[in-house]
Parts: structure tokens; sequence; C-alpha cells
């Protein structure tokens, strides 16, 4: 809906302002703080220093960044593949089998992590499916939440794409194999970018299910923050958490102007 | 060269080859498709010669982008069989069938250059580099549009993107070449071009047997050799341009074609040997030419607008009267609505009387008979 009276647009920019700034602002604003306070005790910290920075990234913020991001990658890039699978298998079938796999898909984010987390726990710790305390079980784990998404992403895309595109290249001689490479998956390169970028942000972000199953020697970041926090380290955890969201900012970003240039803009 | 490039017959490639092998008619034998119970082509039957531009025009819906489809392999019919050539190519997937398509939006691929888009089906059917820039050439030197190989679709109008959408087709070296309502998203001017166009690459290019699906009929009778008629999913008429236009066998045929008037007559005496047949309108007594209808029958005399004069020009035997009912001055042409004994009368004409004629005047018209015909009342689908 457009507004065109100048106070109109003002007072729905105010409207803008406060629910960003209250709902997304705020929150970061006070753990950036916390990260650089020295000491708060007041409304404001009293004194501001960088040590909490030194101090993690003295400690295990290096192995933890790592954990995550290969987590991240290799569930996402996993979850790529085959939620670009599905799709493309779904679109042959009838009306009613896809959507019924189409919801099955989204079971699991519906579902609490933990839950997740748990269930996995439970099917992997007996021969000869034992996954448990390996590094094996934390992808699966994100893979099975993140899935529905590069899924959904994928599917939106090829709904969107006019089968004029792929008939034509059949007619002119492709066959299913060429045309998907060379029609097909670059049409859907955008959603494919963007199913990519926001498994990799989730996977980032995922604590519940993490928490259960991640073996020793293998801590994300949110698990490494939720374990310095429990301990009482606010001010670490902050500092940390600063690190997962400038690392998962600067992977977002890179991801845009990947796909920037993939739709030729 | 450009024009006798696509003529060649010697084509390297793959099992498209089953199907260039021999002629390049296009025979339909009761195709029929359905989906679930909906039936949208009641078994055509239907023959395309080689070479030959057949038009398939037809209201929305009447079933004309199935029967192309079905051609291209992309709807498989319930019943009957479709040959190309001496080849049964109902059971091929489309990608073996040997055909170029062109469609409305024109579908070239958004990420590839000119050059890329045309060089498609060739690189797909894996010819070697030397024989696809030379065909890349040709086929971009057809339609114009050799200046333009570097660039990306969005870079060019529509026109122009539907000239690449020709070449793409055309570099493969089809039989046959299916468009499918080809000009229908570009304006009126350049449509005009296009039609002219396409005329003189079928003239370069005699051996390209072409269906062109279409709802203009003004496309369809500068273009075709042959056309069918579509209505509700069934052919309702089919021939020689001329012949069906001169000649419409029914009412439908008749007013989708060129907007005839139809005028509701009963016929005194039929057409003898060479002669005319008489039919009354009211008390007025008009000569036209006649099928096979016997004294007594009802029947539709067709009469083109362009065909009415307002005034008595040699030949022009019959004569009617209405009252003007609207006047639509378009510079070159002027239109005139008539109102003869209850029926609607469209007259279209470059001459007109000294002064324009005011709604409410009673008009004569006159007509020749050999501009007329008598459709079957009871016809249609
Ligand atoms: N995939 C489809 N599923 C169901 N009905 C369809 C499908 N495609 C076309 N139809 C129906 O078939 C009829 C003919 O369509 P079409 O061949 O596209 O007509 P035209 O090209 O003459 O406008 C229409 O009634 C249309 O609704
Ligand atoms: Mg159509």
């Amino acid at each position: 809906m457009l507004v065109w009276s100048r106070s109109g647009r003002l007072v729905l920019w105010a409207l803008f302002a406060l629910v960003f700034g209250v709902l997304f602002l705020a929150p970061l604003a006070v753990i950036l703080l916390s990260s650089l306070a020295g000491q708060w005790n007041g409304v404001l910290p009293s004194s501001l220093t960088t040590a909490h920075y030194g101090d993690v990234l003295h400690g295990s913020a290096g192995d933890a960044v790592k954990a995550s991001l290969v987590t991240g990658f290799l569930a996402s890039a996993l979850a790529l593949v085959s939620g670009t699978w599905a799709a493309l298998s779904l679109r042959l079938q009838g009306h009613a089998l896809r959507r019924l796999l189409g919801l099955l898909f989204f079971i699991p984010s519906a579902v609490p992590s933990v839950s997740v987390g748990l269930g996995l726990l439970v099917a992997f710790s007996n021969p000869p499916l034992l996954l448990n305390g390996t590094v094996a079980i934390v992808m699966v784990a994100h893979f099975v939440l993140i899935s529905a998404f590069t899924f959904g992403n994928v599917s939106a895309g090829l709904a969107r794409l006019s089968p004029d595109f792929e008939q034509v290249a059949s007619s002119l001689g492709a066959r299913p194999g060429y045309r998907l490479w060379h029609v097909t998956l670059p049409l859907l390169a955008p959603y494919l970018v963007a199913a990519f970028g926001l498994s990799f942000a989730l996977s980032m972000g995922e604590l519940g299910a993490t928490v259960m199953v991640y073996p020793p020697g293998w801590v994300t970041l949110p698990v490494s923050i939720f374990s310095l926090t429990d301990r009482g380290d606010v001010f670490a955890g902050a500092a940390l958490t600063m690190i997962l969201v400038v690392a998962t900012l600067a992977l977002l970003l890179g991801l845009e102007r990947v796909a920037a240039r993939a739709s030729g803009s | 060269m450009s024009a006798a490039a696509f003529t060649g017959t010697n084509v390297m490639d793959i099992d498209a080859a089953k199907v260039r092998g021999a002629g390049s008619n296009v025979h339909f034998d009761k195709v029929s498709v359905a989906y679930g119970a909906h039936v949208v082509l009641h078994p055509l039957t239907l023959d395309i010669a080689p070479g030959e531009i057949l038009a398939m025009i037809g209201p929305s819906g009447s079933g004309k982008t199935t029967a192309l489809r079905a051609v291209a392999g992309f709807v498989r019919p319930a019943s009957g069989r479709i040959r190309i050539g001496a080849t049964d190519v109902t059971d091929l997937p489309p990608y073996e069938r040997g055909l170029g398509m062109v469609v409305q939006n024109y579908a070239l691929f958004p990420h590839m250059r000119v050059e890329d888009n045309v060089a498609f089906g060739l690189r797909a059917q894996g010819a070697d580099r030397a024989l696809i820039a030379e065909r890349v050439r040709d086929a971009l030197g057809t339609v114009g549009m050799s200046a333009f190989a570097k660039r990306l679709p969005r870079e060019l109008s529509g026109g122009q993107q539907q000239r690449v959408a020709i070449a793409r087709a055309l570099a493969v070296r089809p039989r046959v070449l299916l468009l499918d309502e080809p000009l229908s998203a570009l304006d009126a001017q350049i449509r005009r071009n296009m039609v002219e166009e396409i005329a003189k690459l079928h003239r370069d290019l005699p051996g390209l047997t072409i269906l062109y699906v279409t709802h203009d009929q003004t496309e369809a009778l500068t273009l075709a050799d042959k056309i069918a008629i579509m209505r509700d999913g069934r052919v309702c008429s089919h021939g020689p341009t001329g012949e069906l236009y001169r000649r419409p066998p029914n009412r439908f045929t008749a007013e989708f074609l060129g907007r005839a008037n139809l005028l509701p007559v009963t016929v005194v005496e039929a057409a003898g040997g060479k002669g005319f047949a008489r039919a009354a309108l009211g008390d007025t007594t008009l000569a036209s030419a006649g099928r096979d209808e016997k004294a007594g029958d009802r029947s539709l005399l067709c009469i083109r607008p362009q065909h009415l004069s307002l005034t008595d020009e040699g030949g022009h035997s019959n004569r009617i009267s209405g009252l003007l009912r609207e006047v639509h001055w378009q510079g070159e042409l002027t239109h005139l609505v008539l109102d003869v004994d209850g029926t609607a009368v469209r007259v279209s004409t470059t001459r007109l009387p000294i002064a324009l004629p005011e709604a409410g005047t009673r008009l004569p018209l006159f007509f020749a008979p050999a501009d007329t015909s008598l459709v079957p009342e009871d016809a249609g689908v």
C-alpha cells in the first residue's frame, strides 16, 4: 500500500524504526556492548575493553568458528543437492503425491530441534547405524533441519520457471541430462544460491539439536556461546556471538554477490 | 548462401536423422488428446504436405496449441498416431523428433548470448565446432540478426528476440517448423513486418514445412497455403486459403475468417450448371454463387464488407438497402454498419459519396454475384 501524504509517510517510518530498532537492533546492540564491557552494573557499561575478544580468540573460538563453518558448508551443500533433486523429481509426480511429500519434507522444521537431536541420538546409537559421538551425526542433524528450506526454495523457483524453456530445449534435441545442466539449473541459479545462503545461516545459528548430539572436539559456535553464558561468562559469550554474527553476515554478503553474478545483473 | 544453407537434407546428427530420413509431411491420424475426462482434441485427421504452411486458427481454447504440442511431443495423444515423413513419431521423445519450435514468448535462454542461443540445438546434439559456427552465422544472417550475436536476450526488443528464436529453431535444420502464436506478443506495426519476413523466409526455404498456430486471421491469410479452422477441439473446416475465404463451408468459418456478412436467404432457384443460384432476402431476389442448394432451402448469403459498394458499379447487379447505424472513418478506410432487415451488415469502403452519410439514412448497397457464396444455414460444428 502506498501512502502519499507526507505525515502519513513520517508515521510509517517512525513505526518501522520503532519495530526494527526495538526488536532487531536493541538486542544486537546490547550484545555488542556486553562484548566490549569491562564492568556493567548500571544502565551502561562503566568501562570498555577488547579483552573478551582476546580471551575467546586465544581460547577455543578458532575451533568453534571452524566447526561451525565446516558443518554449515557441508550440511548446506548436502541439503542443496538433495533438496534440488527432490524438488526436480517431485515435479514429475502427480499433484497429490507431490503435496504429500512436500509436506513430509517440512515436518522436521515443525518439531522442536531438541527433539530432532534426541531422535537422532536414539536412532543412531546402535550398530550398524552407530553415529553417536561422531562429527557425522552433527551434519545429519543440521541436514535434517535445513533441507526443508532448500527444498522449499528450489520448489518455489521451479514453480516460477516457465515450462517453455525446457520444452524448447528438448525440441532442439537436448536430452534430459544436457537440458538439466545447461538450461534448468542455470535458470534456477538465483534460487539455489538463496537456498544455500538460508541453510547456511540456519546452520550457523543451530543450537537445540547440536547440543544433544555434538561430540567432544566438534563444538560449534552456538554451543560454545551457550556453555560460556551457562557458566556465567556472559561477556565472553557476547564476544563470541559477535564473531558468529560477523562470520554469517560476511558469508551471506558473499553469496549475494555470487547470486547477482549468476542472474547476470 | 544463407537461404540454401537451410534446404540441405544432409544433416549430421543423431537420432533426429530417423525423422529426417524421408519427406517432411506431417500426418495426424485420428489424434485425440484428453486431460482426464476432458477431451480437448477430438480425433483429428489432417495432412500437412512437405513445404506447405498450414495455419491452424481458431478462438482461444479451441485446441490449437494442444495439436501443435502433440506434434512436438509434449502432449501424449490418448489415441491415434502422428507421422513425420515416413516415421511414426508418436512414441519418440521430443528430442528425437527433429523439429524446430518457436513459442509465443520466445523463451530465449536468458543466460546465453544470442549466438549461444542459436548454437544450443547443435551443441546439444554434439555437432562439431566448425559446423556450429557456420550454421549460427547462416541462421543469424537469414533473420537479419548477425550484428547482435554477442548480445544477451534482455538487450533486444521483442521483434529482435522473435527473430533470434526463429534462428535458433532453424539452426538445427528442422524438417518441420512449429510456430505457436509467434507474433502475438508484438505490437501491430512490428507484427505486420514480421509476417512479411516469415513469408520471405518461407520463399527462401521452400522445403520447410510449417505448422503455424494463430488466432489472428490476417497472419493466416497472408502466410498460409492451407488453413485449418479449429473450434472446440475439432477442425471445423480445412482447405486452401483462398478457397476457404471465398467459399466458406460453414457459418463459423465465414465469420472467423474475414468477418463476413451473412444474410439469411431462401433459395429460389438452384445454381444449375455454371450459373448463379437465385435467393430471396425478403422481397429482394439476389444472385449468388451456390453449391448444391435446392430451391426452398434456407441458406446464408455470404458477402465480405469490402465487396459491398454504396454506388452502382459495372457488374454489381445485386442491390439491397439498409438503414445506416454507425459510421467509423479511419482515414484510408471507412467502416459503416447498416441494418438490413434486422441483420447488421458491415461495409468497408475506400470511396464514399461526396458527403459522409449520416446515421439514420437509408442507403442502397450494391454487390457482384461473383463476390458472394451461399453458406448452408445448419452447418457448423
Ligand atoms: N495441461 C492442461 N490440463 C488441463 N487442461 C488443459 C491443459 N492444457 C490445455 N488445457 C485445455 O485444453 C483446451 C485447449 O487448450 P489449447 O490447446 O491451449 O487452446 P488454444 O491454443 O487453441 O488456445 C483448453 O480448454 C484448455 O483449458
Ligand atoms: Mg494456444
